[in-house]
């Protein structure tokens, strides 16, 4: 369970930023977590009430960002869907692609009580 | 750029990630607050300090995971004996409970420090942190971080690693590539382990993990070893010679380097070291400086090194780039 650690670690970044902002409380924070982060949506809102708990952002509302899964071919060029267990090019099939999207575990924006 | 929420981190917009200004951007309109930063920030940025760390001694450090029992004491131990007299070795060994790796390896005559996760299924930077105070870096060439044996959680945390090394028996199956996708695309070298039993095991066929670990457009290199027979044993130790001495070229040049998958928060601290390029697919030369193009230059390994024939593969060409047997280069541009 790393969502435990990861919601630990974002309980800490809310904190920091309602802080800095001079909020009192943290009442939403939208994230943006691709597939290929390791990291699952479902897990980090399980863990989240229990990380948050009487800091300033208990009880916020966690919302999460598409992040599909997007390959960009070095052989053709295009850029298409993938699996996260198969990264390959959906236009020629050639595996050699460069993940453009779906790797992201970033902390979007909040939304702050004053 | 972020007055509106919904900021796609692509590569498109990826240097606004790099631009340190950026990062702090904030627009407040109605409470919202723009913040565009990676979730694991501080993870990374102890990370980063550890790699500081590492680099000002010139040690090379290599993170080991796999899932439980797949052999990374083993391997240890092994390397250990074959370098014995030829390089200077520590480890820090992570599990949930018990100093039984790091007994393990202390009995070879090596420096271990076990790190006891408790609950925590992976190591982190700061854990590793920690454990510096107890391995001297002082004239060591590497130290490996054995993680805690999972093939999900590790991946997702930088240690301040030079590689990571992803270790696969062939008692688990060929399938693992992608049904853990995330742990094999970060893998920089892939190493199918207990090689001695593929001849009882006829269910696994290195091609296919191989084609497996490929589909998540991995072009590391595939090595087959047996620590108990020591068959493929002299190709992963020519690997780990080369990769100890290109890190001392990189320190010597001032350079350094991350594992080639890097999470979002490589990019985040890219100005922290102003001499890595961490964009497309970086490679190392013999040179050990870590270039990147703007087209692709990949080298393909296709060869599963699976029959013992020990020394018949090399895996350097004379310019350095490691490189396999089926010479798949595709070149972009
Ligand atoms: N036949 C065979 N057995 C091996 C080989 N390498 C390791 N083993 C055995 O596999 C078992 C697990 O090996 P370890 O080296 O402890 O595996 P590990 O990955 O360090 O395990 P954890 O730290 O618990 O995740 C032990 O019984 C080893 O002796 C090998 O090359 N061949
Ligand atoms: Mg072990
Ligand atoms: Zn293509
Ligand atoms: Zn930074």
């Amino acid at each position: 369970m790393h969502e435990l650690s990861v919601c630990q670690a974002l309980v800490d970044q809310l904190a920091d930023l309602a802080r800095r902002e001079a909020a009192q409380r943290v009442t939403a924070a939208v994230l943006r977590v691709g597939p290929m982060s390791g990291i699952v949506p479902d897990l980090l809102l399980h863990a989240f009430p229990f990380a948050s708990a009487e800091t300033v952002a208990d009880g916020a509302e966690l919302r999460f960002e598409h992040a599909p899964v997007r390959v960009a071919c070095r052989r053709c060029g295009a850029e298409t869907d993938a699996e996260p267990g198969r990264l390959v090019c959906g236009a020629c099939g050639d595996w050699q692609t460069r993940l453009v999207s779906g790797d992201e575990l970033l902390l979007v924006s909040v939304e702050l009580e004053r | 750029m972020c007055n509106t929420c919904g900021c796609n981190v692509t590569d498109a917009n990826r240097h606004l990630l790099d631009d340190p200004a950026a990062q702090a951007h904030e627009t407040s309109a109605g409470g919202a607050v723009v913040v565009l930063q990676r979730l694991l920030d501080a993870n990374d940025r102890e990370a980063a300090h550890n790699r500081e760390h590492f680099d000002e001694h010139a040690v090379l450090v290599l993170n080991l995971m796999s899932s439980p029992g797949s052999g990374k004491t083993r391997l240890l131990e092994a390397t250990i004996d074959a370098l014995r007299g030829e390089a200077r070795i520590a480890v820090i060994e992570g599990d949930l409970e018990t100093e039984n790796d790091a007994d393990r390896i202390r009995a070879k005559g090596v420096v271990a420090h076990q790190i006891t996760t408790g609950t925590a299924c992976h190591l982190d930077a700061h854990m590793v942190h920690d454990a510096l105070h107890h391995v001297a870096l002082e004239g060591l060439d590497v130290l490996f971080i054995e993680n805690v044996g999972n093939l999900v959680c590790p991946a997702s945390f930088d240690l301040g690693q030079h590689r990571n090394v992803t270790l696969l028996s062939v008692t688990e199956g060929d399938d693992k590539p992608a049904k853990y996708p995330v742990m094999f695309r970060a893998a920089d070298l892939m190493l199918i382990t207990k090689a001695d039993l593929l001849g009882a095991i006829e269910e696994f066929a290195p091609e296919r993990a191989i084609r497996a670990f490929r589909d998540l457009a991995n072009p590391g290199p595939v090595l087959t070893v047996s620590a108990k027979t020591g068959v493929g044993l002299a190709t992963w130790l020519d690997w780990l010679r080369a990769e100890i001495r290109a890190q001392k070229a990189r320190v010597a040049a001032g350079e350094t380097l991350r594992p080639k998958v890097q999470p979002e928060g490589a990019a985040l601290h890219a100005h922290d070291h102003e001499h890595t390029h961490l964009h497309e697919h970086p490679h190392t030369h013999g040179d050990g400086v870590t270039h990147s193009h703007p087209h692709s230059h990949t080298h393909a390994h296709g060869h599963a090194h699976s029959h013992g024939h020990e020394g018949e593969h090399r895996h350097e060409h004379a310019d350095g780039h490691a490189a396999g047997d089926d010479h798949d280069h595709a070149h972009g541009g």
